[in-house]
């Protein structure tokens, strides 16, 4: 693929910011041509984010899942595989997630394990079917996950209405043996809603950098990403390594949806549209150059962002909108590699 | 209304911005760049179609203005994908992501923060053709459509003639199939790319303007909701053919109006329409895994072409 090499190549922690610093930059002229003021927009942004203890646990409760979805595009990406299905494995994990919290009755600690579980199991099988027919019938991944997100909105929505109420827009609300709050962390923060999820997220974020540089089968799924063929070559099965990575990528994207469903929200309500969490993974996966830690600093700044961005709509009365126009200019800056190009200039200058 | 009047008609009236669309990605896929952008240029389609007619008082001029506000925002990832070799998908992702933002952020801040534009009072009208629209039950259907419904068709037949029939088209499918020999025979694979892609945004920007300017009478965040992504659909289900794409598109059409007058017709009794929702999506992916016939992609999409000549 493509844009993994170049990832691997050229974004360091330079492009990216200058990346971001671009995104920004187009944000603030749509701002200026709307006749807000940005430096006051940006300002309560940055500020709404950080400044009250509350504030701060609400910025890490929108971090959490867009650390998950970001290691779940980053995964793929790292063995070759553009997973555009995570909005839809996000959404079947909270589905597998609330079923089991709504319809099991088991004891506290182990009710919230089988909901996660049922999440990050629910995700994987959803990203299973478009990694088996790329591996046994070469059919392109990013289509198929893009019709699969569709499918998981109505199945969700569908099963909501019909399966989990009878008739109604949303389901009961969780039981407490099931919900990853924590009433210790959340008045920690004046009462945020902040929740385990985060516990999760890093958890995962390990994991991903424990399996992929410390594991054979690791040295596996990134030696496919990097040259199915040489690897083919060397004995590796290709077929299964597509195949395990979707559902790797897949169970994170779940346990996105889990930790959503149980943490954040406590119930299950039909959707008119994406939540667009998954799609924000795919700006946080490039940003981080596909690597946990950077993943983690990506999903950071969207995180703060996003939470920042709904407050900047009360103290400037700047639309939210303009955060999601920062996050696409980030990306086809990223993506195509602005900052390379202009580093590059700048050096053909300096020689001259 | 007669029943299967009815149903015909919704089928037409779902099936024009799809056709339109997917004509759009045709062009592009053809020369061989990906279009996911599909979604995010009907949306800035609808919403500039929308926003003009609302201060020209003219439909007409709003679907100009959509068109061209199409071929804009095809123009970064164009630049994206074709100069600077980005990966496709990603910046048709991105663009998706840059339409939708764009178009809400500007309707909040036009209109003090509502979700939604005014409703539009001179939408495009229903254009019945004289004598045809008379025919029992498909007439009405058929021969009194809005007027994009004839441009979609007008654009489908202009589409095959000019791909298949003409030197510039056989260029530009030279270029998505083999972009090196293309090159060797002296045919600018850039060149074609740019214009393919930004014909796509043309396309693409009129088949949203039906959106909020014919079928609807107003532009919010919901106008579009996935129909770039149906559009995508019927231009792989109809392996990447203009005749097959409209077929696709119209079938599509068809799913779309049984899910919405389901309900109508008594049909939600046994399938809940969520699973009629579904099936455009379902068949694209059998149609993919080669159950509904191999799909045969042109054999240079998705790669980024470099030039021999520096």
């Amino acid at each position: 693929m493509q844009v993994l090499s170049k990832i691997n190549k050229q974004s360091t922690l330079l492009s990216s910011v200058i990346s971001v610093l671009l995104g920004m930059l187009v944000g603030a002229v749509l701002m200026i041509a709307a006749g807000y003021n940005p430096i006051l927009a940006y300002g309560a942004l940055f500020k709404s984010a950080f400044l009250q203890p509350y504030d701060m646990g609400e910025t890490i409760r929108t971090i959490t899942p867009l650390i998950l979805t970001g290691l779940a595009v980053g995964l793929a990406f790292r063995t070759g595989l553009f997973n555009i299905g995570v909005e839809g494995q996000f959404i079947i994990g909270q589905l597998t997630a609330v079923i089991v919290a709504l319809k099991l009755d088991l004891p506290p600690v182990l009710h919230v394990t089988a909901a996660v579980l049922a999440g990050a199991l629910g995700g994987a099988l959803w990203a299973a079917l478009p990694g088996l027919l790329k591996a046994t019938r070469g059919v392109h991944e990013v289509i198929t996950t893009i019709m699969m997100n569709f499918i998981a909105l109505y199945l969700a929505n569908v099963t909501v209405r019909t399966w989990l109420t009878s008739g109604a827009d949303s389901t009961s609300r969780i039981p407490e043996s099931a919900s990853l709050r924590w009433d210790f962390l959340s008045s920690m923060f004046e009462g945020s809603r902040i929740h385990l999820g985060i516990l999760l997220a890093l958890l995962a974020a390990f994991f991903m950098y424990f399996l992929l540089w410390r594991t054979t089968l690791g040295f596996e799924l990134r030696s496919v990403g990097l040259n199915p063929h040489a690897s083919e070559y060397a004995g590796m099965s290709v077929k299964r390594n597509i195949v395990l990575s979707m559902m790797i990528s897949g169970s994170f994207a779940g346990i996105a949806g889990a930790s959503e469903v149980l943490g954040t929200a406590g119930y299950l309500s039909i959707q008119g549209a994406f939540t667009g969490i998954g799609f924000d993974g795919i700006a946080v996966a490039l940003l981080g150059a596909n690597a946990p830690l950077g993943i983690l600093l990506g999903a950071t700044l969207f995180g703060v962002l996003t939470y920042g961005g709904s407050n900047m709509q009360f103290a400037a009365g700047v639309p939210f909108e303009v955060v999601r126009v920062v996050f696409a200019a980030i990306i086809l800056f990223v993506a195509a590699n602005i900052s390379g190009w202009i580093m590059q200039k700048f050096k053909k200058g300096g020689k001259k | 209304m007669d029943m299967l009047t009815s149903i015909l008609q919704t089928t037409v009236l779902y099936a024009t911005p799809l056709i339109l669309a997917a004509m759009g990605g045709l062009f592009s896929e053809r020369s061989g760049v990906v279009n996911i952008g599909l979604e995010g240029l009907m949306t800035i389609g609808a919403f500039t179609a929308a926003i003009s007619t609302l201060a020209t008082g003219n439909p007409w001029v709003g679907l100009l203005a959509a068109m061209l506000a199409g071929i804009l925002f095809a123009i970064p990832h164009a630049v994206a994908s074709i100069t600077f070799r980005a990966d496709q998908v990603v910046s048709g992702v991105a663009i998706n992501f840059l339409a939708l933002g764009i178009a809400v952020y500007l309707v909040k801040s036009m209109y003090e923060g509502a979700a939604q534009t005014p409703a539009i009072a001179d939408t495009l009208k229903r254009l019945p053709i004289p004598g045809l629209s008379e025919i029992p039950v498909i007439g009405p259907a058929l021969f009194n459509a809005f007027p994009t419904t004839y441009i979609a068709v007008l654009v489908t037949i202009l589409s095959f003639f000019i791909l298949y029939r003409t030197p510039f088209g056989m260029r530009l499918r030279a270029v998505g199939e083999h972009p090196r020999a293309a090159e060797t025979n002296g045919v600018s694979v850039i060149q074609m790319r740019y214009i393919a892609v930004l014909v796509s945004g043309a396309l693409a920007g009129i088949g949203g303007a039906g959106l909020s300017i014919a079928i609807g009478s107003e532009f919010n965040q919901t106008t579009v909701a996935g129909q770039g992504f149906i559009a995508l659909a019927a231009l792989i289900f109809g392996k990447w053919h203009p005749f097959g794409a409209f077929g696709a598109a119209t079938f599509f059409g068809f799913a779309v109006s049984l899910a919405l007058i389901g309900q109508l017709i008594g049909l939600t009794a046994y399938v809940p329409s969520e699973v009629l929702s579904m099936l455009p999506y379902i068949l694209t992916i059998l149609a993919l895994a080669g159950f509904v016939g191999r799909a045969e992609a042109p054999a240079a999409i998705g790669k980024p072409y470099e030039t021999d000549s520096r």
